[in-house]
């Protein structure tokens, strides 16, 4: 199969990688039979693991290692998550192939999940951390959305910050039932325990207000 | 299936931040063309400055191709937007991104700028590069059906509608090319405009070759109907006066754009549109208070008018900072 990521591409992500403090591990999920962009995204993430020695990719079958899947509530493919050096999961999560714009929630999420962290003020950190029942922020995106990987970066930040909070990117086109379950007409589209619903990309402020008021 | 990758090294590679320690020269509250090309110019000749923004890029990065500036003929609104933004990054200008302004007020000779989140920012200049907003129909059924079949964003949004059938609002440039963006993915597309076409006539082109797609011309729309989505539009035939409906499962909204004028609206002159008053060197009809770009009066809203527009500004700034400070 031909490359996914060209040869610029490439070098600028060695680059990036080089600043990577501790080891990530990619862990996907893809099945056997019809399953649209599952290949590719098996195809992408090999790709990357080439780009740096700190980064590793593990591969499941969604049917067939169903107590892998069960860890990190697998229920799509493909996805994948990413775990810490210490193979735990902060609850940063990817439904879909994170193409297109998505390369740029993608590639921030394997530098933050090393260990190089985005500053956040000390009193924003001490609220995210404040919070204990349990989040699950999914992001609806499409591809060729430029405002979007900045919304999943923020579900993914937070993510990050409190062991109570998942974030994931669901790209609306591969799984367009689940789409049009939550009404995507518009993207990004922001769903917080599958119950309170933001469209466009919103600053993390109004995320966490929306996690403070469950 | 192939898949691109819009890798975007500013992303993982923040610029400078800007902080609010000092008195800054020119601070510019806009991400957009103008604002960061008056950065830019305003850095050039040794004024401090910064920029505040909501997103850098500002309109750009709903442009899915750029195909009249000068030099570059063809280039996506997000490349061109990463072009300038490494530009400004290789002189170190400071940029705070994702935030709001709360209010504008000049005190004494400074202005002061206060964000959202509390933090203010002195400068002895300002640069209004606010840019604009999309308008709104205004017709019943817009706000209930808004993310419901209502969109704004053609590029963003239209892999949602893959095999649908599609209304477009509109007939200029922006339409037009919704229009064509929009066609790639739905069944049918539906363009409909109050009055005449005024997109160019190389992008009329382009759309009467996509044979998906249909034009309404003399028509405006009533009302968005549906139920828990939408289903279609009510309009009014202007030519037969005659009411109908035109059955869809979408529509985008590309009918221009209002200018982004709340922070300043009470401090300076604005036209009949809500623009921003400049004279021909940028500055408004509050001394030091510079605008540029969309915000302001200034005809024909075009990427390479707001680029110079902005660097017209920077300098005009610095003439001002000579004789005042």
């Amino acid at each position: 199969m031909q490359k996914m990521l060209n040869e610029e591409i490439q070098k600028q992500l060695r680059q990036v990688f080089s600043e990577m403090k501790e080891d990530v591990t990619m862990v996907l999920f893809t099945e056997e039979g019809e399953c649209y962009s599952c290949a590719e995204t098996m195809g992408l993430l090999e790709e990357v693991e080439e780009l740096s020695d700190k980064i590793h990719l593990k591969k499941f079958d969604l049917n067939k290692d169903v107590e892998e899947a069960k860890k990190y509530n697998i229920e799509m493919t493909p996805s994948f998550v990413l775990l810490n050096s210490k193979g735990e999961y902060e609850g940063v999560k990817f439904n879909g192939i994170p193409a297109g714009h998505e390369i740029n929630s993608f590639i921030p999420a394997l530098i933050e999940m090393s260990g190089v962290k985005q500053e956040v003020p000390a009193d924003f950190e001490a609220r995210v951390a404040k919070i204990d029942k349990p989040v699950n922020i999914k992001v609806f995106v499409t591809l060729s959305c430029p405002h979007c990987p900045g919304a999943v970066q923020k579900a993914h930040v937070l993510a990050m910050l409190n062991k109570n909070i998942e974030g994931e990117m669901i790209e609306a086109q591969t799984f367009h039932d689940l789409s049009n379950r939550f009404n995507v007409s518009g993207v990004p589209k922001i769903v917080i325990n599958d119950k309170i619903e933001l469209v466009g990309n919103q600053p993390i402020e109004e995320f966490l207000a929306q996690i403070e008021a469950l | 299936m192939s898949f691109n990758f819009n890798f975007n090294l500013n992303e993982t590679k923040k610029a400078i931040k800007l902080t609010n320690e000092d008195v800054i020269d020119l601070l510019v509250i806009g991400g957009g063309p103008a604002g960061l090309n008056a950065a830019l110019y305003a850095k050039r000749k040794g004024l401090t400055t910064g920029i505040i923004a909501k997103r850098i890029g500002g309109q750009l990065l709903n442009t899915s191709s750029v195909d009249n500036y000068l030099g570059i003929s063809q280039v996506s609104g997000e490349e061109l937007s990463e072009k300038y933004l490494s530009h400004l990054k290789e002189l170190d200008v400071g940029i705070l991104e994702e935030v709001e302004v709360e209010n504008i007020h000049k005190s004494d000779r400074l202005f002061e700028v206060l964000l959202k989140d509390g933090t203010v920012f002195t400068s002895k200049t300002l640069l209004i590069a606010t840019g604009s907003s999309p308008r709104k129909l205004q017709v019943r059924g817009e706000e209930e059906y808004s993310n419901r079949g209502v969109a704004y964003c053609a590029i963003c949004d239209a892999p949602l509608f893959k095999g649908k059938n599609v209304i477009i609002a509109g007939g200029g440039n922006s339409a037009v090319e919704a229009a064509i963006d929009v066609a790639k993915f739905a069944s049918h597309v539906t363009l409909v405009h109050r009055s005449e076409l005024r997109a160019d006539q190389i992008l009329i082109d382009h759309m009467n070759h996509q044979a998906n797609i249909t034009i309404h011309l003399q028509t405006q729309i009533l009302e968005i109907i549906g139920d828990d989505k939408m289903t279609g539009v009510k309009v009014l035939d202007k030519q037969t006066l005659l009411e109908r409906v035109i059955d869809a499962d979408g529509i985008f909204i590309e009918i221009g754009n209002l200018p982004s004028n709340h922070l300043i609206k009470n401090l300076v002159s604005l036209n009949e549109r809500g623009e921003v008053i400049v004279d021909e060197k940028n500055m408004t009809s509050l001394p030091g208070l510079f605008a540029a770009g969309d915000v302001t009066q200034m005809p024909y809203k075009q990427i390479v008018i707001a680029v110079a527009d902005g660097a017209k500004a920077a300098l005009a700034a610095n003439e001002y900072m000579n004789q005042n400070f």
